[in-house]
């Protein structure tokens, strides 16, 4: 059965590389990833993790606190620049949240198997990215106590939301894609749920998973109509994710803010979405593989897969910075090429250029294979990619409003303490969530590997 | 047998030790003329539903139903709030700006549909389901969810034999043969 070991630098063979290390059965890849969560105990790394991320969370509750007090008076908005770190926040972590579904979804529908072992966890991380995003236009309305007239409720003032402005259809956007994420997540989670039930040894673990595997037992006749209901939020989903983004580029591209008054902005913000997003999946698959051994699992070949969706997204950002670029120029509108001017030489242009240099110049490394297979290389370049992408979002919101039609109505922005305490929070909160996630749920879907191990021992066969 | 102990019995299980062996062993039992049979798999098995005779099972009408729902609704209350509860004359601009409207009616579309299928899913399944007979067995409640598969042949079917459904899953190589009690 020992095939010789192919050469390494053959890109033929290469690709073959398996997405499951062989020799696993049903009992394996099932002990394996169930372990993590029934048997093994927290490691030291875990708690120090955990502690470090729940400090940081706690720091979030006095931001927030302080800011329900004081209102929004302690950031660095001010006019013209209303809209500062809470939305540049707002649409990192959005775009963030897109490659869970993308990779649940589309990757399911183009029947890409190598999806199996990262599905489950990228759709947590964009659950909690989502969840991060949501705090920020909640607390960016001045008066978060009164967010709910956001929503169409019948009140006795008689009056409604109004469904003409893009900032409505982002509430209805994003609620949805939070709602379908969770229900497609938790879809996916029954079976594995169920597995945990029955491998439980503790009393409070069974009642608690046997609650939410709601009965499953895997019959037949279940997994007929489960099948056909995952397919079709797949299917659902597909559409939700192009969508979101596009929305929240709505928030831009209806305003006619030179810098934003661009029809080239919802393709770019979703393929924006879906870079950061992959950078973001490889920021957590990287430290999770080698901290529950799952290298078996997550092998070098969704490495390099993801590697080269960043490079493929990459390159379609690059192509919308062009056209953005160029269209600006090329329309001769006065104030569509100052801004252009202004991005170059203006008082923010080290943002640009670092933007140009995270988001355009490094990825071009991941031409290279060597660089793709590296490990080490990947997970600094995915955190180089995320800061590019955040500070792409700081471009387009601070530049543009900074820089509008009348000098007399310029102004300068700089973040306080607390715009910086609110969003280094965010991303405690985020990174605590993941913490708590592979304690308590299979970060990898254990129902779907055991599916992969029966059709990777037919190939064998 | 003797009836009122029968009546307890839920149905007759035996265990598989591949995914190749079930699809084989239900289409045995169908081609013996039982029609009340059950398989149970950790995975969703290839085969298994055609094995097994299912058909075109209603979560895709349940779906289309939620998302047109979803879409009409999303799109119908835009129009009564901008046109009938509370218009508003903006410059002499239409009333009814249904381009305006989409986005939201898309994603209620989205959102009726997904919610259908999901809830509409668990409902036809029957779940939540705390109990079932099958949990009963040791073996099941151990490794049906992990790396064996089932197959069971319930009492209710009119050809519910003991000894014969016993012996019929034993020839077709079942390990661990035992009756479900229903208590």
């Amino acid at each position: 059965m020992s095939a010789p070991t192919p050469p390494v630098h053959s890109p033929e063979i290469r690709r073959l590389s398996p997405i499951i290390e062989p020799g696993h059965t049903y009992g394996t890849v099932t002990d394996k990833i169930s372990a993590i969560v029934l048997t093994r105990p927290a490691s030291l790394g875990w708690f120090i993790g955990f502690t470090v991320t729940f400090a940081i969370v706690m720091m979030l509750n006095v931001a927030l606190i302080w800011l329900f007090a004081k209102g929004v008076g302690i950031w660095g908005i001010n006019i013209p620049i209303g809209w500062g770190f809470a939305i540049v926040n707002f649409v990192w972590w959005i775009g963030i949240g897109h490659a869970g579904t993308l990779i649940s979804a589309i990757l399911f529908l183009l029947n890409q198997k190598w999806r199996t072992s990262i599905n489950r966890f990228a759709e947590a991380m964009t659950l909690f990215a989502v969840a991060c995003a949501g705090v920020f236009p909640l607390i960016h309305t001045g008066r978060p106590w009164m967010a709910y007239y956001m929503f169409p409720y019948p009140s006795t003032m008689g009056i409604w939301p109004q469904f003409r402005s893009p900032v409505i259809w982002d509430v209805f956007a994003v609620s949805t894609y939070g709602t379908v994420s969770l229900l497609f997540w938790f879809v996916g989670l029954i079976p594995d749920l169920a597995t945990l039930r029955d491998r439980a040894i503790s009393k409070p673990k069974q009642i608690i998973y046997g609650m939410l595997a709601m009965g499953w037992r895997g019959s037949a006749r279940h997994w007929h109509r489960y099948q056909s209901a995952y397919l079709l939020l797949a299917g659902l989903a597909t559409p939700l994710v192009l969508s979101v983004h596009t929305v929240v580029s709505f928030d831009f591209a209806i305003a006619i803010v030179p810098g934003w008054h661009t029809t080239i902005f919802p393709p770019y913000f979703v393929a924006g979405a879906i870079y950061s997003g992959f950078a973001m999946v490889l920021t957590i698959a990287i430290p999770l593989r080698k901290a529950y051994d799952l290298e078996d699992f997550i092998t070098m070949r969704h490495l390099e897969n993801m590697a080269m969706v960043m490079l493929a997204t990459g390159l379609i950002v690059a192509y919308g910075y062009f056209f953005e670029f160029f269209l600006s120029k090329y329309s001769g509108q006065k104030f569509d090429v100052f801004l252009v001017d202004q991005r170059l030489h203006g008082p923010y242009n080290h943002f640009y250029f670092a933007l140009i240099l995270c988001n355009i110049l490094t990825p071009q490394l991941l031409w290279f294979q060597k660089v793709r297979t590296n490990v080490a290389m990947l997970f600094i370049m995915s955190i180089i990619i995320n800061t590019g992408m955040w500070l792409e979002r700081f471009v387009i919101v601070v530049i543009s409003l900074t820089r509008d039609f009348m000098p007399s109505a310029w102004g300068r922005y700089s973040a306080t303490f607390w715009d910086y305490a609110t969003f280094v929070g965010t991303l405690g909160l985020f990174t605590m969530l993941l913490f708590l996630f592979v304690r308590v749920l299979p970060a990898i879907s254990i129902a779907e590997m055991r599916e992969l191990v029966a059709e990777t021992s037919e190939e064998h066969k | 047998m003797i009836p009122e102990h029968r009546s307890h019995i839920f149905g007759m299980v035996g265990e598989f030790e591949s995914e190749h062996a079930l699809v084989h062993a239900v289409e045995k039992v169908r081609e013996a003329g039982y029609r009340h049979v059950e398989a149970y798999a950790p995975f969703p098995v290839e085969g298994l539903s055609e094995a097994l005779g299912l058909k075109r099972n209603r979560v895709p009408l349940i779906t289309l139903i939620g998302g047109l729902c979803g879409g009409l609704g999303g799109f119908g209350f835009q129009y009564w709030v901008n046109v009938v509860s509370y218009p508003l004359n903006i410059g002499g601009r239409p009333l009814n700006s249904w381009p305006a409207f989409i986005p939201v009616t898309f994603e209620l579309t989205v959102l009726g549909a997904a919610l259908a299928a999901v809830f509409g899913m668990l409902a036809l399944n029957g779940l939540p389901q705390p109990y079932h007979p099958l949990f009963n067995n040791e073996r099941f409640s151990k490794h049906a969810t992990t790396d064996r598969f089932y197959l069971c042949i319930e009492a209710r079917d009119k050809k519910f034999q003991f000894e014969e459904v016993a012996r019929l899953l034993q020839g077709l190589d079942a390990h661990h043969v035992a009756e479900v009690r229903d208590d």
